[in-house]
C-alpha cells in the first residue's frame, strides 16, 4: 500500500492488529481487566455483552489478506448468508453484511445488515461521485438476460456474493474509501433507503465539484498515457481470453454430449454378452461417472471464471472513466493557467482559482498513481488466483477421471481367467 | 492366441514393411497400389543363436483378399479371421480417408499382420497348404491357388447365402449365434460411430486450450511482473494443445481392435448361414424323397392321395397301362435309392458341419472374450496415461501461474 496520495487524514485512536483486541466476551478479556465488573471495549465504551456474536463466528468472518501481512486492519467486512425475498412486487436476493471494525467512525463495533444488490449499485455510485479521483473497484454484473441464467440458482447467487464481498473488502481495504461516510451508512444503517435520500440531498454539491467538462488537454502526460495505452491493450486480451474460454466450453459441452452415448451403448452390448457382461457393464458405469467429472469442470469456468475476466473489464471502463476526469482538471487548470499567464499585470499574484485548479490536479494525480499500483496489485493477484485455480479444477477433473478408469481396470483385472493367467505364472 | 500356435511354433511371421508401387492395372490403365512385405523365418534358428536373413516376399491387398475368399470357400465352417478393412470408415475429420494416406497404410500392415497370425495360430487353417505357400512361394501362387477352382466355389457360395430360404427345423444353437452375431455387429458399429464424433470434440477441446498459448504471450509483453508466469505457462498450454494428437492415435489402435471383432462377427453369421443353407438342402432332399415315396405308394395301391397333374390327366383320359404302372415304379425305385443315397449324403454333411463347427465356434467364444477384456483393460490404461499428462502438464502451467 503505496502512501503516495495521503489520506485526509481522520482521527481515529486504538488502531491495534484485531488478534490484539480480545473478543469482548472471551476469558482473556477479564484476565487483562481483573476486577473489572463489566466488560470494557478498547476504545472505551462499555460492551453489550448480550450480543449474539460467539467467538466462533467471530473467527469464521475473519478472512486476512496475504498481502497485507504485519499491517493494521481494523475494518473488516464480510457478505454472506444470501436469501431468496418474495414479495407482491417483485423478488429479489439480499445478502447479510456483516462488519466488525474497532474505527470511531462508527458508533457501534459490529454491525451486521441486509442488503441487496441495488444497495451496492448506489454506494458504488456515490463512492464514484464523491471519490471522483479514486478508482472504485468493481461490482459483479448488473444485469443479466433472463432465461439466459437463473437470477435465483444457487451457483449464480454464490458467484455474485463472492464478487460483493470482495468488493466491500476492496473497499474496506482501501485508505481513503474506506472512511467515506456512505461506505458508513452502507454498512450500519438499519434504514438504508432513508439515508440514500438523505445522502442525495445534502452531498449534491459536492458531486459537482468536481464536474469541469468543455476544457480541451493538449497532451496527457506520459505516465497516465501509458495507463491508458495498457488498459486499451489489457482490455483487448480478456476480450481474447474470455472468446476462448467460452469455445472451451461450447467444445467440452459437446464432447460431454458424445461421452455420454458411450455408457448406453456399452450397457446394451453387456446385455447379451455371458462372460464379457461385468466388464462391459464396469466400462459403461466408468463413461457415466466420467461424464459428470466433465460437466462439473465445465459448469465451473462458467460460474467462477468467466464472470471474473468480465468483472475486470469492466472494473477497467470505470478506470478510463476517472482517467478522462483527470484530463479534464488538468486541461482546466492549463487553460485557466495560460489566460493568467498572459495577463498584463504580472505583478500582482496568481489568483487563487487557479491555485486551487493546480492543487486540484495534483492531488488528482497523487491520488490516481497511489491507486493505480494498488490496482497493479490486486490484478496480479487476482490473475494468480484465478489462472491457478483454473490450473486447479483441470488437475482435479483428470485426478477424478484417472481414478474412475483405475477402479474400473482393478475390476477388469479381477477376473477369474485372469487369476488363472497369474496363478499360472511360474516363479523364476 | 497363445494356447495353441501351430504353424507359428515352427515360423515367425511378420507383415514388415510397405511400400508404393505403380504398374498396369486389369484394363491397362496406370494404376498406383501399395505392397507389404511378408517376411518368414523358422523359429529354430533364432533360437539357434544364428541370425538368417528372413525369406520374404512382396503381397497386395487384394492378394489377401483372394487367400481369404479361398479359405471361406475350403471352411465354410471356421470363423475365418478378417482381413482390415478395405476402406477407412468410422473417420474423425483429422483421420484420412484415403486409402493412400500413410497412417491408413501403416494401421493396415498391422492389421494384415494380424490376420496372417491368427490364420497361423488356428488349428485348421494353419495346415492349409496354399496358405503355407501365400507366405513362401513369390511367384506362382496365383496360379496355384486359381487352380483349386475356389473363385467359381466363392461365386456360388456368395450366391446361395444371399438367397432367401427358410428351414423348417431350425438349429436353435445357430440360430441364437447368428443372432449374437447381428447384435454384434450392431452395437460395435454404434461405439465406433460414437468414438469418431467423440475423437473430433476432444481435438477441439485440446486444440482450442492452444489459443490461450498465444494470448498469454501476448499479454505477458505488457506485463512486468506477471510477464515470466504467463509466458511459461503459456508454453504450456501449446504442449497441452499437442499432446491430443499422440492420445487419439492411441486410442485408434482400440478402435481397430474393435473392428477386428465387428469383422469377426460377419465371419460368425457367415458360419451360421452357412450352417443353415446345410440344413435347408437336407430338408429338400428329405422332401424330395419323401414326396417321392409317397408317388410310389399311391401307384402301387392305386390311390391318389397327393394331386398330381399326371394322375388327374391319367384320369380324365383314361387309366394307365399295366406296363406304364410298373415302368414309373422301377424309375421311382431308383430315384428313391438315390435320393436316399443323397439324404444320408446331405445327413452326413450336416453332421460333420454341426460338429466342426461348434468346435471352431467355441475356440472363437474363447478368443472373443479373452481378446475384448484385453482390449477394454489396455483402453483403461491408456486413458489412465492419457489422465497422468493431463495432471502433469496443468501442473506445470500452475507452476508458472503462480509465480505471476
Amino acid at each position: 500500500m503505496s502512501s503516495a496520495g495521503a489520506p485526509r487524514s481522520l482521527a481515529s485512536s486504538g488502531q491495534k492488529s484485531i488478534q490484539d483486541i480480545c473478543h469482548p466476551l472471551s476469558a482473556e478479556e477479564s484476565a487483562l481487566n481483573p476486577g473489572s465488573a463489566g466488560l470494557i471495549l478498547p476504545n472505551g465504551t462499555p460492551v453489550d455483552t448480550s450480543s449474539p456474536a460467539s467467538s466462533s463466528s467471530l473467527l469464521n468472518r475473519l478472512q486476512l489478506d496475504d498481502d497485507l501481512d504485519g499491517e493494521t486492519r481494523d475494518l473488516f467486512v464480510t457478505v454472506e448468508d444470501p436469501k431468496k425475498h418474495v414479495s407482491t412486487m417483485e423478488t429479489y436476493i439480499t445478502y447479510r453484511v456483516c462488519t466488525k471494525t474497532t474505527r470511531t467512525e462508527f458508533d457501534l463495533p459490529e454491525y451486521s445488515v441486509r442488503r441487496r444488490y441495488q444497495d451496492f449499485d448506489w454506494l458504488r455510485n456515490k463512492l464514484e461521485e464523491s471519490q471522483p479521483t479514486h478508482l472504485i473497484p468493481p461490482l459483479p454484473e448488473k444485469f443479466v438476460m433472463k432465461g439466459v441464467v437463473d437470477r435465483f440458482s444457487e451457483e449464480f447467487v454464490e458467484t455474485r456474493r463472492k464478487a460483493l464481498d470482495k468488493f466491500l473488502k476492496r473497499v474496506a481495504d482501501h485508505p481513503v474509501l474506506s472512511f467515506n461516510e456512505h461506505f458508513n451508512a452502507f454498512l450500519s444503517a438499519k434504514d438504508l433507503n432513508k439515508r440514500q435520500g438523505l445522502a442525495l440531498l445534502t452531498k449534491m454539491g459536492e458531486s459537482v465539484k468536481y464536474v469541469t467538462g468543455g476544457y480541451k488537454l493538449r497532451a496527457r502526460p506520459a505516465e497516465f498515457a501509458a495507463m491508458g495505452d495498457y488498459l486499451d491493450l489489457f482490455t483487448q486480451k480478456m476480450g481474447t481470453i474470455d472468446r476462448i474460454a467460452q469455445r472451451i466450453i461450447k467444445e467440452q459441452s459437446e464432447f460431454l454430449m458424445e461421452l455420454r452415448e458411450y455408457g448406453p451403448v456399452y450397457s446394451s452390448w453387456s446385455s447379451f454378452e455371458e462372460d464379457l457382461h461385468d466388464p462391459l457393464e464396469g466400462v459403461s458405469g466408468c463413461m457415466s461417472n466420467c461424464s459428470s467429472a466433465l460437466e462439473e469442470l465445465t459448469e465451473d469456468m462458467s460460474e467462477n471464471f468467466l464472470p471474473v475476466l468480465r468483472e475486470y473489464v469492466l472494473y477497467i471502463e470505470s478506470m478510463k472513466n476517472v482517467l478522462k476526469k483527470r484530463d479534464q482538471v488538468q486541461a482546466e487548470y492549463e487553460t485557466k493557467l495560460e489566460a493568467v499567464v498572459f495577463r498584463e499585470d504580472k505583478k500582482t499574484a496568481v489568483p487563487s482559482d487557479v491555485e486551487k485548479c493546480q492543487d486540484r490536479v495534483e492531488c488528482f494525480n497523487a491520488d490516481l498513481k497511489a491507486d493505480w499500483d494498488r490496482w497493479e496489485n490486486n490484478k496480479r493477484q487476482d490473475f494468480r488466483q484465478l489462472l491457478t485455480g483454473m490450473a486447479d479444477k483441470n488437475i482435479q477433473h483428470y485426478e477424478k477421471f484417472s481414478i474412475i478408469e483405475v477402479s474400473m481396470l482393478l475390476k477388469l483385472l479381477r477376473h477369474p481367467q485372469n487369476q488363472k493367467e497369474i496363478n499360472n505364472i511360474k516363479p523364476i | 492366441c497363445s494356447k495353441s500356435n501351430f504353424l507359428l511354433k515352427k515360423m515367425e511371421i511378420s507383415v514388415a514393411e510397405a511400400e508404393k508401387r505403380t504398374g498396369k492395372n486389369a484394363v491397362n490403365m496406370q494404376e498406383t497400389y501399395t505392397v507389404y512385405l511378408i517376411e518368414t523365418r523358422p523359429v529354430d534358428a533364432a533360437s539357434e543363436g544364428t541370425n538368417p536373413v528372413p525369406d520374404s516376399l512382396w503381397r497386395r491387398y487384394s492378394e489377401f483378399e483372394q487367400l481369404r475368399n479361398y479359405l471361406l470357400v475350403t471352411y465354410p465352417f471356421l470363423v475365418v479371421p478378417p482381413l482390415p478393412e478395405k476402406r477407412a470408415e468410422f473417420v474423425w475429420h483429422k483421420l484420412s480417408a484415403d486409402n493412400m494416406d500413410p497412417d491408413f497404410v501403416e494401421r493396415r500392415r498391422v492389421g494384415l499382420e494380424n490376420f496372417l497370425l491368427r490364420v497361423a495360430s488356428h488349428p485348421d487353417l494353419s495346415t492349409d497348404k496354399i496358405f503355407y505357400s501365400f507366405l513362401t512361394e513369390e511367384n506362382g501362387w496365383k496360379e496355384t491357388v486359381f487352380e483349386t477352382g475356389f473363385q467359381a466355389k466363392a461365386d456360388s457360395r456368395l450366391k446361395a447365402l444371399n438367397a432367401t430360404f427358410r428351414v423348417k427345423n431350425p438349429d436353435k444353437r445357430f440360430a441364437e449365434m447368428k443372432h449374437y452375431g447381428d447384435e454384434l455387429q450392431s452395437v460395435i458399429s454404434q461405439l465406433l460411430r460414437v468414438r469418431a464424433r467423440a475423437a473430433d470434440r476432444l481435438y477441439g477441446v485440446y486444440k482450442v486450450h492452444g489459443n490461450y498459448g498465444r494470448v498469454f504471450s501476448e499479454w505477458s509483453a505488457i506485463e512486468k511482473e506477471m510477464g515470466d508466469g504467463l509466458q511459461s505457462a503459456g508454453h504450456h498450454m501449446d504442449a497441452y494443445a499437442a499432446s491430443v494428437d499422440d492420445i487419439l492415435e492411441e486410442e485408434e489402435h482400440y478402435a481397430d481392435q474393435l473392428k477386428e471383432y465387428l469383422f469377426y462377427a460377419d465371419a460368425l453369421r457367415a458360419v451360421c448361414r452357412k450352417h443353415e443353407l446345410t440344413q435347408y438342402e437336407l430338408e429338400m432332399a428329405a422332401q424330395d424323397l419323401t414326396s417321392k415315396k409317397q408317388q410310389r405308394e399311391e401307384l402301387a395301391t392305386g390311390t391318389i392321395r397327393t394331386f398330381s397333374l399326371k394322375g388327374m390327366t391319367s384320369k380324365l383320359f383314361g387309366q394307365e397301362t399295366p406296363e406304364q404302372r410298373e415302368a414309373k415304379l422301377k424309375m421311382l425305385e431308383t430315384q428313391i435309392e438315390e435320393g436316399e443315397e443323397l439324404v444320408k449324403e446331405r445327413n452326413g454333411e450336416c453332421e460333420e458341419f454341426v460338429k466342426s463347427a461348434w468346435v471352431d465356434i467355441e475356440r472363437f467364444k474363447e478368443q472373443k472374450d479373452h481378446d475384448l477384456r484385453e482390449a477394454l483393460i489396455s483402453y483403461a490404461i491408456m486413458q489412465i496415461s492419457m489422465c497422468k499428462k493431463g495432471i502433469q502438464v496443468w501442473n506445470n502451467a500452475k507452476e508458472c501461474f503462480s509465480k505471476m
